[in-house]
């Protein structure tokens, strides 16, 4: 447990000396500010719309998903990987799982903090629109922005731990997010125990039909932590494979 | 402190470690020497828990590596053959980092304690992409130092190193020996005999030969290398050589000339003049050397005694390693 947070600390400072995580944190930031600017303007103009934090939060998911998921997790097992660092934490000794979830707690620590960012939005936001907005709709949206991250985060250390090309390692896990994102496309077309599968495994409807709306539902959280959890222990697994070659 | 036993290792159908058995004591320098590809690296690797044998037992400090790996792993200080750091840290916040891993108690002094063993204090701020190979190579040591471990596993510390970096290198080991086990992999000769209390000479994953380096010196003195030269043909002359009573592995040498081992306490070149003469060959050259410890390395790992000549396998060797630097060593040393 100790060297999980030893690992965590150490990537998550990581972070703060990666010139690409900054990038990614302002384009993060201004990205939503142009849509709160616009939703602002907007409503503004035509005089009969109340700005809706939610339209900006929906917006949260693009650079996530794209961009900061998939950059800033391929390098996490893959570069010391390739650098040999991981040799010295293997012969260190932490367990295979503490390396695994040290990883992911520090990566997913510096999205929560990239996300906790935003809240300046729907805090200007608050004292703009009469009667303020509704805080437990806002808490449902952040609580289940924070799972969704931890669900994406957890697959794209998996997609690390795999690899030992941090692009091959960007790719896959663009890959992954992008199929689980539009798998419950099809089962709008469908009937039956497929649809509800797929819609079940889409790692947005999740969210977006439920977290979005105020809903805190406990098959949505389960459904999000055993992704975690299932993605982090066949990372895990990974790195014990490593080896055995 | 680290007993092998039968330990082999499998990569796919390739055999890297072939059924190795060795002992290091407490306190003791042992040295691992061999040719690239020897299994070095992989042995040392199942050593620090990096990765198990395919078959075979391994203990450090009475711990197996396989059942009671993390305990292995906290006894030994390894240094990775290609001394892999975090480019993006100060040196002072990487060894800060591996001393939290190993769950050092008052870790900022712990970190200057090893930064003063392996002289980096004034480059304790700096960035470790910004350091030269030496000095990465002495935060390499420093984060193996950082535990104070019972055990020290070197995987080839002074590759790629100049000179003076070599001899420095060399220096703090022996001075780390004092105390603690060392087991310390290289492909440079002199090291091994300058730095080691034992040596262990592997090849192809076998131990070829070990001892301490003035017993392996002292068990080929009085064996001699004869150099022929003649004119004209080879091949028959090294037939009529290899007849002659005594003699050891003949060849040529890609400069021509006929070389043979005589290891009898008798100097054979009388009867190979007569009998080279006798057979009507010109002879232009016969002359005698001592083996010495270089040679024998060389022998004991060399892949086919036709494919390679010594003088070959000696230029490749001393690449790594002028011969005036060792020469220079050595006086050190001594
Ligand atoms: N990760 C690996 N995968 C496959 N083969 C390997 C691997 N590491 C080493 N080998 C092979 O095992 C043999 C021994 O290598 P190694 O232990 O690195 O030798 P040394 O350190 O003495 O140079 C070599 O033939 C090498 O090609
Ligand atoms: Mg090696």
């Amino acid at each position: 447990m100790r060297n999980m947070w030893i690992i965590a600390k150490k990537e998550y400072i990581s972070f703060y000396h990666s010139p690409i995580a900054y990038v990614i944190g302002v384009v993060t930031f201004l990205t939503l500010g142009i849509f709160f600017w616009l939703q602002i303007d907007f409503a503004v103009q035509t005089q009969q719309f109340v700005p809706d934090i939610r339209n900006i939060l929906d917006i949260l998911i693009f650079p996530l998903l794209f961009l900061a998921v998939p950059v800033l997790t391929m390098r996490t097992i893959s570069d010391e990987n390739r650098t040999g660092t991981l040799e010295l934490i293997m012969t260190a000794p932490v367990r295979d799982w503490e390396l695994i979830a040290g990883k992911w707690l520090g990566t997913y620590l510096f999205f929560r903090t990239i996300i906790a960012l935003t809240w300046i939005y729907p805090f200007v936001l608050n004292f703009m629109v009469d009667p303020g907005i509704d805080q437990s709709l806002l808490t449902a949206n952040y609580l289940g922005l924070s799972l969704l991250t931890a669900a994406m985060t957890a697959i794209g250390i998996l997609l690390s731990s795999l690899f030992k090309n941090q692009i091959a390692a960007l790719l896959a896990s663009l890959g992954v997010l992008i199929i689980l994102w539009i798998i419950s496309a099809p089962a709008q077309l469908m009937q039956g125990v497929g649809a509800d599968l797929l819609r079940h495994l889409s790692i947005t409807d999740h969210y977006y039909e439920t977290f979005r709306y105020g809903i805190v539902d406990l098959k949505d959280i389960i459904y999000y932590l055993s992704m975690t959890v299932l993605a982090l222990f066949l990372g895990t697994r990974a790195v014990e494979a490593r080896r055995w070659r | 402190m680290i007993n092998v036993s039968g330990l082999t290792k499998y990569y796919g159908v390739n055999c890297a470690v072939d059924n190795l058995t060795f002992n290091a004591k407490k306190g003791e320098i042992l040295g691992f020497l061999g040719p690239n590809g020897a299994g070095k690296t992989t042995t040392m690797r199942i050593l620090t828990g990096y990765m198990p044998p395919t078959s075979g037992k391994a203990s450090v400090g009475g711990f197996d590596v396989i059942d009671q790996s993390l305990e292995v792993r906290k006894l030994v200080g390894y240094l990775p053959e290609t001394v892999p750091l975090y480019q993006d840290m100060r040196v002072f916040d990487y060894l800060k980092f591996m001393a939290e891993l190993r769950h050092v108690s008052d870790v900022e002094e712990k970190v200057d304690i090893v930064l003063e063993q392996v002289g980096m204090v004034e480059r304790s701020e700096s960035f470790i992409s910004k350091l030269s190979k030496g000095m990465r190579q002495r935060v390499g040591l420093a984060q193996a130092l950082i535990h104070q471990p019972e055990v020290l596993i070197l995987d080839e510390p002074t590759i790629g190193l100049d000179p003076a970096q070599i001899i420095e290198v060399r220096k703090l080991i022996q001075e780390i020996g004092k105390e603690k086990t060392v087991l310390l992999s290289t492909h440079i000769l002199s090291e091994a005999q300058q730095v080691c209390d034992r040596v262990m000479i592997i090849n192809k994953g076998h131990i070829v030969a070990e001892d301490t380096p003035e017993h392996l010196q002292t068990r080929m003195v009085g064996s001699r290398r004869v150099t022929v030269r003649i004119a004209g043909e080879t091949t028959p002359a090294i037939a009529i050589i290899n007849k002659i009573p005594g003699i050891l592995s003949v060849k040529l040498t890609d400069n021509d000339a006929i070389q043979f081992e005589n290891p009898t306490d008798k100097d054979l070149r009388p009867l190979v003049a007569k009998a080279l003469i006798k057979a009507r060959f010109d002879l232009l050259e016969l002359s005698s050397e001592s083996v010495n410890l270089e040679d024998i390395f060389l022998q004991l790992t060399r892949e086919e005694p036709q494919a390679l000549s010594p003088s070959e396998v000696k230029d490749e060797f001393l690449a790594e390693e002028p011969a005036g630097i060792n020469k220079k060593i050595k006086k050190e040393g001594k």
